[in-house]
């Protein structure tokens, strides 16, 4: 790895994004917007909204993150500056860095946008601090670049890639504990469950509702969502082939 | 002179199709030559090996005394791919300077001259996604030139071009070989042969010819090289191609 290369690579995605004005403006409108869309819908029940749109802070960066980062991936894959820069003396771990970090902080941008809102206009209110839960967004965000990383190797079109978000997202989705409580899911649901980065992302968020002060709870979680993102980019180094058929 | 590239026996399977058969050729230092044959020939797949990029069946290719794809190399070979590889959603400019800071000691100014000599100085802040075809190819070929590599394996750079800047751009190639850089071109158009040192010809998955092209017209009886290559190819490609070599 080298500083020079990781950094100019950063500067490179984030002017790709600074260029597309559409994108900006979708990434930081749409959250907020959701977000609003919710308080209106749980007016008369505001602390469901309460941990709903908590969880929703977290999900928002992960989901987007993860499609974005996929389908920037393959275009390098497709449009050959993948190969191109293989060829260059620029190492793997460069370039999945460079994502990570770029759209990591595109997304805590993201996050404290979208976080402002809740806070400001919808009542959010939670007992821990709130730049905490940008550092989970965040975290989550990086995560869904991980994977983004690593599920584009699979991916030949634009279409398979975007099919992979049902596969990857939405099952975590469903098993967080925003639906159905985990403690009330039947033993295999929570086993597999307990396997899924975003469990733990959500129960650090909820903690950051509940306490004050950072619980041991929140750090081991956050442990574990930042170690699901070194696996998710070692696997993804992995997928990175210098050599191809 | 001194081979800077070095195929040995090289058989490169993709999928199920063999689509080198045991190519064997060498490239001299600081010289320009001419990979020459029809679309689907293998001429990317063989460029694909010398860079380093391309999984092989069996055979070796060496690049300046080393392994095709050698971490030392990658500082030191240039490639251009036959589409423009460069990002749609960046400037010229912009594009240039990403490529420039991938090598040690290159500065922004480097890299703006690179993109003034292929004749983009005045379209530098436009988007490469507006640009057309040719100027892509360009932008492109620029960022294959920014690091100033001892080889350039450029496939297809001259394709729709018109025809005063394809005489820079061979002028640029001459000028790099005159340097002491090694450059590969390929093309699909014989019109360009004559400007190349040597002439690799391939058809097929094997090399039918491997000459300087004064010596292809020799031993073909034929001034024009096109019809030298149509020789070549109808009197038996294994007959002539090893009598070719002989001559070399």
């Amino acid at each position: 790895m080298s500083s020079r290369i990781l950094g100019s690579t950063i500067r490179r995605i984030l002017g790709q994004l600074r260029h597309d004005r559409r994108t900006i403006a979708l990434l930081l409108v749409v959250p907020p917007l959701l977000l609003t869309l919710l308080s209106f819908m749980f007016e008369d029940t505001p602390r469901t909204f309460q941990g709903i749109a908590l969880t929703m802070l977290g999900i928002f960066p992960f989901v987007i993150m993860f499609l974005i980062t996929s389908i920037a991936m393959l275009r390098e894959r497709t449009t050959g500056t993948l190969e191109r820069l293989l060829t260059t003396p620029m190492g793997k771990l460069d370039l999945l860095f460079g994502y990570g970090i770029a759209f990591g902080v595109a997304a805590a941008v993201q996050a404290g946008i979208a976080s402002g809102v809740a806070y400001l206009f919808l009542d959010l209110q939670t007992q821990g601090n709130a730049g905490l839960v940008i550092a989970i967004a965040a975290a989550n965000a990086v995560l869904g670049v991980a994977l983004g990383l690593f599920c584009s190797a699979f991916a030949r079109t634009e279409f398979q890639a975007v099919q992979f978000m049902p596969v990857v997202v939405i099952p975590q989705l469903l098993l967080c504990g925003l639906f159905v409580d985990r403690e009330n899911m039947a033993g295999w649901l929570q086993a597999i469950s307990n396997v899924l980065p975003m469990t733990y992302s959500v129960e650090a968020l909820g903690e950051v509702g509940r306490h004050a002060d950072p619980t041991s709870t929140l750090w081991t979680d956050l442990g574990i969502v930042v170690g699901c993102v070194v696996v998710a980019l070692t696997l993804a180094a992995a997928t990175l082939r210098r050599r191809t058929p | 002179m001194t081979a800077a590239i070095e195929v040995r026996d090289l058989v490169i399977k993709r999928g199920k199709r063999e689509v080198l058969h045991g190519l064997s050729c060498t490239v001299p230092q600081g010289s320009v030559t001419g990979l020459l044959g029809p679309s689907g020939s293998g001429k990317t797949t063989l460029m694909r090996a010398i860079v380093g990029v391309q999984k092989v069946t069996s055979g070796t290719v060496t690049v300046l005394g080393r392994p095709a794809g050698s971490a030392v190399l990658r500082g030191q070979v240039g490639y251009q791919t036959q589409a423009p590889s460069i990002y749609a959603d960046l400037t010229v400019r912009e594009n240039a300077h990403y490529f420039a800071s991938l090598y040690k000691g290159l500065s922004k100014k480097d890299a703006d001259a690179v993109v003034e000599a292929v004749g983009l100085g005045d379209h530098a802040g436009q988007l490469v996604a507006d640009l057309s075809g040719g100027q892509k190819a360009r932008a492109s070929l620029a960022c294959a030139l920014i690091g100033r590599p001892r080889v350039l394996i450029l496939d297809e750079p001259t394709v729709g071009q018109d025809p005063v800047l394809r005489d820079e751009l061979w002028g640029r190639f001459r000028a790099a070989a005159a340097d002491g850089t090694t450059v590969v071109v390929s093309s699909h158009v014989m019109d360009e042969a004559g400007r190349c040192d040597r002439l690799l010809l391939i058809r097929d998955g094997r090399l039918v010819a491997d000459d300087t092209p004064a010596a292809i017209r020799a031993a073909t009886g034929t001034n024009d090289l096109e019809s030298a290559f149509l020789h070549l190819i109808r009197t038996g490609e294994t007959g002539l191609a090893a009598s070719a070599r002989e001559s070399a």
